[in-house]
């Protein structure tokens, strides 16, 4: 019986900290085709942050998540500003941009922190028994804030003239343009909330896991096969997408032998079947044909 | 001996008619001529090491250009024709003890076999579902390899295979010989009927069906050929270093090779190939700032993308030489009427 508990705990933190990645990187790639590879490499630097206020400065892990959080998006933000906007139009040139920016992040971090395996004290202490399975209060409070965060989006996305402008730019560019709405600067808006959003998963999620500077790999392979299985620009895919491959995950950990190396196997098998019977994903939105 | 004479002649008046009329093509010859008289002149081990990793990895390069950048079939995992083909040789080699002139060609026919079996699948894709879909294909190998430590030896990979070649030389020899012949070969299918079929298929799919064209085998046909000469340089790779080990599945390998085509331009194959000749020379150069080697490499690469995000090889060529606005015959920039028509350039 605990051996389920543990399988589920498991899939629902892995599973909603891939929903936050997997719903950013969707968002920017809808409104302005961007496949931000440099994605995970905000979170590595998030969590980063968090270790260099706490542990460097001595403050309190809380200001450490709101610094990260801050300190990230403006840096996305800027990034984007200098790197991306000027060579927009280039779909390949974009692409390589975004992987060299991570693998500059990435350098950076080895050269401040080193490759040296790092880790970051809980925000609560503590943890809760249930069936005889050890259930952490921290990953309680990751697995609420993910939960909490995914429903604010949602009510910005629908509810506001912000979240219009934008589901409306990603579903027609020239026509959102011809409305009125300001493209480029809803495009900005865009990455600083993607950005935030792998911020924030980061400063959520740093407890749990160990920093290392290649830590944006795996999350990053992970979340672009939830995006493919959910559907590019659909967030509700990209939410169901990353609790399926989640769950197929934790279970293959736990359950089969040598789990830990097959664990991204299994997970994108799974992607490449659901892709042989749907090829444009559970929720696919068909974008405008751009011949 | 007139007979030779004749040819000397030939040879001699293409030259001056249509090599040196043009600097790219003078470059083109340069380039050939340096690299197979280099052993020439140094007989540095470590400098011919570095000039035969970088032609490895110059068929790399261009045979990602052929599939993504000429087909358009956006191809983020093309590690795994390079991983399959360093396997592939790698096994056949301590297993079967097959020399390495019969190992490269069979790893690199079980990469084609692997561009079947990921080409089946990606059929249906197109642009971003297909680049994503493609990453997942070596991490899949790679988990595999994995699981298996006692075939493949795990983490560790499969060492101890044959040498390329008995000295550095004819090792060099045989990485500059298959790079410039794989790669005018490439050059050359660009070129022809499939080529242009290739092209068309990357411009309007849907076109290209409706003239009667069977789209699904000719993107069938890219995935092959470009797996062909991906392996090709993933068995070279595994007999020059003697190793075969799962950094050649990485996602950073599929990564640079998607860095070097696009540095270097897509859409050309010579851009690929002059990239790889910058940039792994370059990286090797900056090893004397060992820390700062990767972070300078990204700045690099970022810094040319924002003034030229078409590539450095087109942005030249541009600079240097002028389509005639009547024939489409290129020409130097500094001529101001045409060589062929005499019709006034600009």
């Amino acid at each position: 019986m605990g051996f389920v508990l543990n399988i589920i705990i498991s899939g629902l933190i892995s599973g909603s900290v891939y929903a936050l990645l997997a719903i950013g990187f969707s968002l920017i790639f809808g409104v302005a085709r961007i496949v931000n590879i440099a994605h995970t490499a905000f979170y590595m630097v998030a969590a980063y942050c968090i270790y260099f206020v706490t542990h460097k400065m001595g403050f309190h892990p809380m200001w450490g998540m709101v610094a990260a959080i801050v300190l990230v998006t403006l840096l996305g933000i800027i990034c984007y500003n200098i790197f991306i906007n000027p060579i927009r139009e280039h779909e390949g040139a974009v692409l390589i941009a975004t992987i060299a920016l991570a693998m500059a992040l990435q350098e950076m971090m080895v050269l401040k922190f080193t490759g040296t395996y790092l880790s970051v004290p809980s925000l609560v202490k503590g943890y809760l028994l249930i069936l005889g399975v050890k259930v952490f209060y921290q990953q309680l409070l990751t697995f609420c804030l993910a939960l909490l965060v995914m429903a604010v989006l949602w009510v910005l996305l629908m509810r506001t003239k912000l979240g219009l402008a934008i589901r409306s730019t990603a579903q027609d560019k020239e026509v959102a343009n011809l409305m009125g709405i300001n493209e480029a600067r809803v495009a900005m808006i865009t990455m600083g909330i993607s950005v935030g959003l792998a911020a924030f998963t980061g400063a959520v999620v740093v407890p749990l896991t160990i920093l290392q500077p290649h830590m944006w790999m795996h999350p990053l392979i992970m979340i672009m096969a939830v995006v493919v299985l959910g559907g590019l620009g659909s967030l509700k895919g990209s939410f169901l997408g990353a609790y399926i491959l989640g769950f197929a995950e934790a279970l293959v950990v736990f359950l089969a032998p040598m789990g830990a190396f097959l664990k991204g196997s299994v997970a994108l098998s799974i992607m490449i079947l659901v892709l042989l019977i749907r090829p444009e994903g559970l929720f696919g939105v068909s974008f405008e044909e751009e011949r | 001996m007139d007979l030779i004479l004749f040819y000397l002649r030939k040879l001699f008046t293409i030259l001056k008619n249509e090599v040196l009329v043009l600097p790219s093509r003078v470059v083109a010859v340069l380039f050939f001529l340096i690299l197979l008289l280099l052993p020439v002149f140094t007989k540095d081990a470590y400098l011919l090491r570095i000039f035969t990793l970088t032609s490895i990895f110059a068929i790399l390069a261009a045979s990602w250009d052929l599939l993504s950048g000429f087909t358009g079939q956006m191809n983020f995992g093309h590690a795994l024709f390079f991983g399959v083909g360093a396997y592939g040789a790698a096994l056949l080699n301590k297993y079967a003890g097959i020399p390495p002139w019969g190992t490269i060609p069979l790893g690199a026919l079980g990469a084609v076999v692997a561009g079947l079996i990921i080409g089946i699948p990606c059929l249906r894709l197109r642009g971003t579902y297909l680049a994503l879909t493609t990453l997942a294909f070596p991490i899949i190998l790679m988990g595999i390899v994995f699981a298996l430590p006692d075939l493949t030896g795990g983490e560790l990979g499969i060492s101890g295979i044959a040498r390329l070649a008995g000295s550095r030389v004819a090792s060099y020899y045989i990485a500059v010989v298959t790079m410039l012949g794989l790669c005018s070969i490439m050059w050359k299918i660009t070129d022809s009927n499939t080529g242009i079929i290739f092209h068309a298929i990357r411009e309007d799919e849907l076109a290209v069906r409706s003239a009667g064209i069977n789209t699904t085998r000719y993107k069938l046909l890219a995935f092959c050929l470009s797996g062909f000469f991906a392996g090709v340089s993933g068995g070279l790779y595994a007999h020059f270093m003697r190793i075969a080990g799962p950094s050649t599945l990485e996602v950073s390998m599929s990564f640079q090779v998607v860095i070097w085509a696009v540095f270097g331009g897509i859409v050309t194959i010579y851009g690929p190939v002059g990239a790889v000749f910058i940039l792994y020379p370059l990286l090797e150069l900056l090893r004397f700032w060992q820390e700062y080697r990767t972070l300078m490499f990204a700045g690099v690469v970022l810094l040319i993308l924002l003034y030229m995000p078409d590539g450095l090889f087109p942005w030249l060529r541009d600079k240097i030489e002028k389509e005639c606005p009547r024939c489409k015959i290129r020409n130097v920039a500094m001529r101001h009427t045409c060589r062929v028509c005499t019709a006034p350039l600009d």
